[in-house]
């Protein structure tokens, strides 16, 4: 598992560069371009499990959603954040990728450090120390629990019936 | 104690007498909005679409903007499913190439009006709150599932008040504004958050309020208001829309924010915001002489008749440089015939300009202008991010349609203050 560390306001365009947004939408479309325009190690290395670190305002920008439906698609566990901007935060809940929002944990990773995580609990470990962090409400998880936002209304709607 | 805009309008659409932040809510927006994009969302859901159709024909609004004409036959190919699902449910609001940018067309065509729930897959969607509207960006899933159920989940945001005191200079305008505020905050200062502006407001017309609103996910809100006025009302009369069809919803006196901020608006000075962030702001005066290869004056940040008027005035009898492309983009094609009748296009075209078809244009980097590497582009655009206009080692530079259209004479980054006096 490995852990990649990105800055502040990580956006949009360096996730998933603008130019393909209207040509590619599926999975596998997408994960060639991922990070291109910020990392280019990132496409051709990451491995289902890996976690992403990063700075404030991770995901700022467009609405586009290549970005989480990418991330999700290469196995990313959980991205770790200062902080997330509000449409890719959305999102990633629509697509049932894990973040989590924990400053402190953000600011103690150094490179090598262990890092496991424990969602349920809203628990993060880096190092020899644990931080937490808030869980989702409970609307929320349902989302998530349901295998995401389609999954979800397809269900409500057959309720419906 | 009382609520902020964004408290009293989710309130309203919750069917509650109170919410406070945080609260999540259900709510059912008055409109949804999709563009190019809407061709992806109607392919997730295909075989539910076959089973429930779309929840409400007059729900979705649909505009091609975004790689218009199509650029390729992939993108043609999309532009042809959307207008053969628009046939197929028979949905009502569908704008077609050349009709505009999306976000022009919302407000343009009496789509969002003061006191409304607007979403839409597309972060620009903050827009509306330009007159009065609650309006807020969601990703293609998202949209896709409100096609078929017509409601989702918001969270109470927290507000932060934002009040504009006393009157700009000559030379400076509301880009000039929200550019600063941005560099002050940050591109995340306005996390999560309604931001309300308020004080001395009169003095921005509707299309600079849309500047400035559209603008506002640049500072990471969820929304951007501008509380409704004379000027408002003024407008929406103007497009056909009486008092008597929409409700404004103002924030109550005693509301609480997380942070009120003053501007002092004579203190303002022309700026840019330099790559590749919206908020590394800086003086004109800081980066005056920088060259420049391609300028862009339009967009659904500043693309309106104020804006083109601003750069004829600089423009009239004056050549853009040689070493510039000068790129002229309206945001609808009402601003363009508007702008025709003026002369203003007359002008623009006779300076050097190339006129481009109303849309979104160069401005995301999918086609028409795209950076060479090394080059450097003055856009009145919202966003300057490492690879918006297609190349990632180009530099995108955001300024107002004055300070681009004089640093387009000079081929060099230059204060607008040189023409305008």
């Amino acid at each position: 598992m490995k852990i990649w560390k990105y800055d502040d306001n990580v956006n949009t365009d360096m996730l998933f560069p603008g130019k393909y947004t209207y040509t590619c939408s599926t999975p596998e479309e997408i994960k060639p371009h991922l990070l291109e325009d910020l990392d280019p190690s990132f496409a051709k290395n990451v491995k289902e499990g890996d976690i992403i670190f990063a700075g404030k305002n991770f995901g700022c920008g467009s609405s586009r959603e290549q970005p989480t439906v990418g991330l999700k698609a290469v196995g990313v566990s959980a991205i770790v954040a200062e902080s997330f901007a509000r449409i890719f935060y959305r999102s990633s809940i629509n697509h049932g990728l894990l973040l989590i929002e924990c400053p402190d944990a953000v600011k103690a990773y150094r490179e090598g450090d262990p890092v496991s995580i424990d969602a349920l609990n809203g628990k993060i470990i880096v190092g020899d120390k644990s931080y937490s962090f808030p869980k989702l409400p409970k609307e929320i998880l349902a989302i998530r629990d349901a295998g995401g936002l389609l999954p979800y209304t397809r269900a409500k709607l057959k309720n419906k019936r | 104690m009382g609520m902020t805009f964004a408290e009293k309008i989710l309130a309203k659409y919750a069917r509650e007498k109170k919410v406070v932040s945080s609260q999540i809510v259900t709510v059912k927006p008055d409109h949804l909005l999709m563009h190019d994009n809407a061709a992806p969302i109607i392919k997730k859901i295909q075989i539910d679409l076959e089973e429930y159709g779309v929840v409400n024909t007059e729900l979705p609004v649909i505009v091609l903007d975004h790689v218009i004409p199509a650029s390729d036959e992939k993108t043609a190919t999309n532009h042809k499913i959307i207008r053969e699902f628009v046939k197929k449910y028979k949905i009502k609001n569908f704008y077609d190439v050349g009709v505009g940018v999306c976000h022009q067309i919302m407000v343009e065509k009496g789509l969002a009006l003061p006191g409304q729930l607007l979403l839409g897959s597309d972060s620009h969607t903050c827009s509306y709150g330009a007159i009065g509207a609650f309006s807020s960006g969601i990703d293609r899933t998202e949209a896709a599932a409100l096609l078929l159920t017509g409601e989702t989940w918001l969270k109470v945001p927290q507000s932060i008040k934002i009040n504009l005191k006393g009157k700009l200079q000559s030379g400076i305008y509301a880009k000039d504004v929200v550019l600063r505020i941005i560099g002050d905050i940050s591109a995340s200062g306005a996390d999560y958050c309604s931001v309300e502006f308020c004080g001395d407001i009169k003095q921005f017309s509707v299309e600079e309020r849309f500047t400035i609103a559209n603008m506002g996910v640049e500072m990471g809100a969820k929304n951007a208001f501008f509380p409704v006025d004379d000027l408002t009302i003024q407008y929406l009369k103007s497009i056909g829309v009486s008092k008597s069809k929409y409700a404004a919803i103002d924030p109550d006196e005693d509301a609480s924010y997380i942070k009120e901020i003053n501007y002092n608006l004579p203190d303002i000075e022309p700026v840019v915001s330099l790559p590749h962030s919206v908020d590394n702001v800086k003086n004109v005066n800081e980066v005056e002489g920088l060259e420049i290869q391609q300028c862009l004056i339009g967009t659904c940040t500043n693309g309106r008749l104020s804006d083109f008027r601003i750069a004829a005035k600089i423009l009239k009898g004056k050549k853009v440089h040689p070493n510039v492309r000068l790129l002229i983009l309206p945001s609808s094609r009402q601003v363009y015939l508007d702008a025709l009748k003026e002369g203003i296009i007359n002008t623009l075209v006779e300076a050097g300009g190339v006129l481009l078809p109303p849309g979104c244009g160069p401005c995301l980097g999918a086609h028409q202008g795209v950076l060479a590497p090394g080059e450097r582009c003055l856009s009145t655009s919202n966003r300057n991010f490492k690879g918006r206009m297609g190349c990632k080692d180009a530099e995108i530079y955001l300024a107002s349609p004055a300070t681009v259209a004089v640093s387009a004479i000079y081929g060099k980054i230059t204060d607008p203050r040189k023409e305008v006096s």
